[in-house]
């Protein structure tokens, strides 16, 4: 399948690129590159669930908890290789989103969000309630060691580098192909029009507790990296705020779009440390200045979904599209930007015939992206006409 | 201009309905984003009279309404109210300017008692005059004075009807729209509407806009009429004169 | 027994606080459709306000009605900047817009107050009260929390049945085409909608700061069983508000008493999620179930 070759090779060159990065960037940007790509996972997985899909999560986080208890467990108790231990924390957490996705199955819009809060809010107590297995508000360690056979001058973080790029690569290549298979195209049917979708024969249901599954799973994953990377699970690391975080970066980046999902984890592990010092350098205490990024992501979630829904990648398509790129553009955007552009900007909800005066005039043109036509390519027309006629 | 009414020099009396203002629709173009539905539209009201917008499905003639009304905002063209011009305005100021609509399918808030409908068609007269006028429009609506403290989702088909015209009444209004109140009513209510329509003209001189699909049983009624077809005005004359085109009647109006 | 006795009627008393946030979100979405995520982040803010108010001036009610004044306010501003440009879209961006004021108001409350726990003072004594020699398990503040809850609810209750203003704001949220026609203003309505679900927001935050110490997140808890109190009494319901939110209160109190405290915020997603699963529509209400 030309898909799958195409997805693998950009992910075999990316790899190569990044075994080279990490061979020369140093333990700190390491660091910072392990964060970045187990929160790249986890964002991965909520963009589909919410720009595919269309059903919004506010409580990945609560899943990445799932994963990264259980990989902390297994360490401490089996001491499994990473290798089985990944496997296992992401079916874990797969089995919990499939729980919920039942229980959750024929929710929508705010109820669903609601219900996503609540498991947010609620699941870190679940760690004080078992506290002799789960550590109460201490939380476990995970101590991971560099495996012998990798040589002896990786250091850990390093180590701990190439692992969660290579969960991440390997994850963006599955979902890339998931997102353009039969089964993406289902979601996308059953969240641009749920009774359509179910009357041309598609089971909603089960198609949205994929998705939830899909997208715990994922969570999963991230949250056995960032465990791996903090070196400790605790309920504080999996609060009400990396659930926001998570939902930040996925519209940040441009719901639905997997390299959305890139730009928005880079902006949120890179930036808020950059705020928070600024903010200190400008005289504000320690207990002041770490509320400055979480100011910062109500700031971003309300000024993206009022100026540019789309996004950064949606305002990169633009960008290309308007600079005569359309080759590149058609490219990035893909059935899943464009499509992402149309479900959160311009379907109009169900209105009754009366709310035409909230928009009498026509909408602007990012509400009619079929009728769009490439408007640069019939410019060049034109113009040789206008020289034939001299 | 706005005390447009009896001359007694004490404003408005109370359960008086004001009428007698003119409604002149200048060339407006108007439609749903892309789509264009009323390509140049124009229509005269003179005060106290009836006039019937007719045509088949689909012509523009709600489009019109609501282009009237404020809801839809025309692309071109003046709505000119006694001379001031309403196009653009958003449709709560319409209605307070005195433009009273009864829209399709009537639109009676089913959550709301009769009273209290009738109370928030009340609330755009001055708090002085609103017990008189509600008296007045029990009088002269009598099932709705016995069915007052019932929710208005209660209320037949026929009664919905009589409860938004009263409603729109109770705003005082300049000039009444009204959107086929035939709709789905049995023949004899039907009559008792069109008799309550010509009686409001003839013994309130309100100014009456008519849009019926029914065209037989408006051009009975109406002063003059328009005809719309496909967004634009086919027709336009004396209601007797319509009525007597066969041609027309076959072609547009259906009988 | 008298275990029992004081469960439930501490647990009516957090109940109260549930119902307010319960209502507050029952009054906006009936107008507007939209669910509040903000609600409980208001509240936290406004109690912030009224903890300024009273350590600048020292008096408690001074810096109360600063709290209500400054929740009409809140209420208004969020509908008319944030919520207003989203109406008409997917219900997604005002899930995502809310939830940006969420978080956006608990960084600033960190930002301006700092993430520290800070005592915030009842409106009266917390000591326990007995008739005779029987502990009953409640404060006179809960007796306070109690009536200004109620009195809260009445208020709007008559205002909304008997009023002009409440009569307008009914008519916009039931039909708002149609009140247009009749000369509401909607708008004006809905942004009043928001403004006194903000006050209701700002009563349940002072009234449950004593209890639980006031730091940004502090209503995040709150705030969700909240929600599960209205989805409990069904949304459209201002009475099933109140009636989920005690229901709810002395439940819960039930399941922190008996069972220990860690495992309430667990109880109370299950009794969301089984409302949810067998309920949609609440408890209470006799409409058929719509798709939830």
């Amino acid at each position: 399948m030309p898909t799958l070759a195409r997805h693998l090779g950009i992910a075999i060159v990316a790899a190569v690129v990044l075994l080279l990065a990490t061979n020369s960037i140093g333990d700190y940007r390491n660091y910072q590159l392990t964060e970045l790509a187990a929160f790249v996972v986890a964002v991965a997985g909520l963009t589909v669930l919410i720009g595919l899909s269309g059903q919004i999560s506010i409580g990945n986080g609560a899943f990445m908890a799932v994963g990264g208890y259980i990989a902390a467990l297994i360490l401490a108790d089996l001491n499994w290789p990473l290798i089985a231990i990944l496997p296992a924390a992401v079916v874990g957490a797969a089995l919990a989103g499939a729980i919920f996705g039942v229980a959750a199955a024929r929710l929508r819009g705010p109820y669903l969000a609601g219900t996503t809060l609540m498991l947010a809010v609620a699941l870190p107590s679940v760690a004080t309630r078992f506290q002799s297995v789960l550590g109460g508000d201490q939380g476990l360690g995970f101590f991971v060691t560099v495996p012998g056979s990798v040589g002896s001058n990786v250091t850990l973080i390093h180590w701990q580098a190439w692992v969660s790029c290579a969960a991440a690569l390997v994850t963006l290549v599955l979902l890339a192909n998931l997102v353009r298979s039969r089964v993406g195209r289902s979601w996308r049917a059953v969240r641009d029009d749920e009774v359509a979708a179910a009357l041309a024969g598609l089971n909603v249901a089960r198609l949205q507790i994929l998705a939830f599954v899909v997208s715990a799973a994922c969570a999963g994953l991230g949250g056995m990296l960032l465990a791996m990377w903090n070196e400790s699970v605790s309920p504080g690391l999996f609060s009400l705020t990396l659930s926001i975080q998570l939902l930040t970066a996925a519209v940040l980046g441009g719901l639905g779009s997997l390299a959305g999902a890139i730009w928005g984890s880079a902006v949120l592990v890179l930036v808020p440390t950059y705020l928070e010092n600024l903010a200190t350098s400008h005289g504000m205490t320690a207990t002041t200045s770490s509320s400055v990024p979480i100011l910062a992501y109500g700031v971003v979630l309300i000024a993206v979904m009022l100026a540019f829904p789309s996004g950064i990648q949606g305002a990169l398509v633009l960008l290309a599209r308007v600079t005569g790129l359309q080759q590149l553009a058609r490219r990035a955007a893909g059935p899943l930007a464009w499509q992402s552009r149309r479900s959160v900007q311009s379907r109009p909800a169900a209105e009754s015939s009366w709310s035409e005066s909230e928009s009498p005039r026509p909408e602007s043109e990012l509400s009619r992206p079929e009728s769009e036509s490439p408007r640069p390519q019939s410019q060049p027309a034109a113009e040789s006409h206008e020289k034939g006629t001299l | 201009m706005n005390q447009a009414g009896p001359a007694d020099g004490g404003g408005i009396p109370a359960g008086t309905v004001r009428g007698a203002a003119s409604l002149v629709v200048e060339d407006i173009a108007a439609g749903y984003g892309a789509v264009r539905v009323l390509h140049g539209v124009s229509v005269t009201a003179a005060p106290g009279t009836i006039t019937a917008i007719l045509g088949a499905n689909g012509a523009g003639k709600t489009t019109l309404l609501r282009a009237i009304d404020g809801s839809v905002r025309p692309g071109r063209g003046r709505v000119l109210l006694d001379g001031v011009d309403l196009a653009g305005r958003r449709p709560e100021e319409v209605a307070r300017a005195g433009i009273g609509h009864v829209p399709e399918g009537q639109g009676v808030i089913t959550e709301l008692t009769v009273a209290e409908n009738l109370r928030l068609g009340l609330l755009l007269r001055h708090r002085a005059d609103r017990g008189a006028a509600l008296a007045e429009i029990y009088q002269r609506f009598g099932v709705l004075a016995e069915r007052r403290n019932l929710a208005a989702g209660m209320l037949s088909g026929g009664e919905r009807q009589m409860l938004v015209i009263a409603r729109a009444l109770a705003t005082n209004p300049r000039v009444l729209l009204l959107d086929e109140p035939s709709l789905g009513l049995a023949p004899k209510v039907l009559s008792g509407v069109l008799d309550l329509i010509q009686r409001l003209r003839d013994e309130s001189a309100l100014t009456i806009i008519l849009v019926e699909q029914n065209a037989r049983s408006a051009l009975a009624i109406a002063n003059s009429g328009i005809v719309l077809n496909l967004g634009a005005v086919v027709a336009q004359a004396d209601a007797s004169v319509l009525a007597a085109d066969d041609a027309l009647r076959r072609h547009y109006l259906g009988f | 027994m008298q275990e029992f006795v004081e469960f439930t009627l501490s647990g009516l008393a957090t109940g109260m606080i549930y119902a307010a946030i319960a209502m507050s979100l029952v009054l906006v979405w009936r107008g507007t459709r939209v669910l509040n995520y903000a609600q409980g982040a208001m509240a936290m803010f406004t109690a912030y306000i009224a903890f300024t108010v009273i350590n600048h001036t020292g008096s408690y009610w001074l810096g109360f009605v600063a709290a209500l004044m400054a929740g009409l306010i809140l209420g208004a501003a969020e509908e008319r900047t944030v919520i207003r440009p989203v109406t008409g879209k997917p219900p997604l961006n005002a899930v995502i817009v809310s939830i940006g004021l969420l978080i956006g108001l608990e960084g600033l409350a960190g930002v301006l107050y700092g993430s520290g726990y800070r005592s915030f003072p009842p409106a009266y004594p917390i000591t326990g009260l007995s008739i005779g020699s029987v502990a009953l398990g409640i404060t006179e503040n809960d007796l306070f929390t109690a009536g200004a809850v109620l009195a809260a609810a009445g208020l709007l209750a008559a205002a909304f049945r008997y009023s002009s203003v409440g009569l307008r704001l009914r008519a916009a949220a039931f039909s708002p085409g149609v009140a247009r026609l009749l000369g509401v203003r909607v708008g004006r309505m809905l942004t009043l909608g928001w403004a006194l679900a903000g006050l209701l927001g700002a009563l349940a935050g002072l009234l449950v700061s004593p209890g639980t110490f006031l730091y940004p997140n502090s209503m995040d808890t709150i705030f969700v069983l909240g929600f599960t109190a209205a989805v409990i009494g069904g949304l459209e319901s201002p009475v099933g508000a109140v009636a989920g939110g005690l229901i709810l209160g002395v439940v819960l109190n039930y399941v922190g008493g008996y069972l220990g405290s860690e495992s309430v915020d667990l109880f109370g997603l299950a009794a969301l999620l089984l409302v949810l699963m067998f309920r949609p529509t609440g408890l209470f209400s006799a409409a058929p179930a719509r798709r939830v």
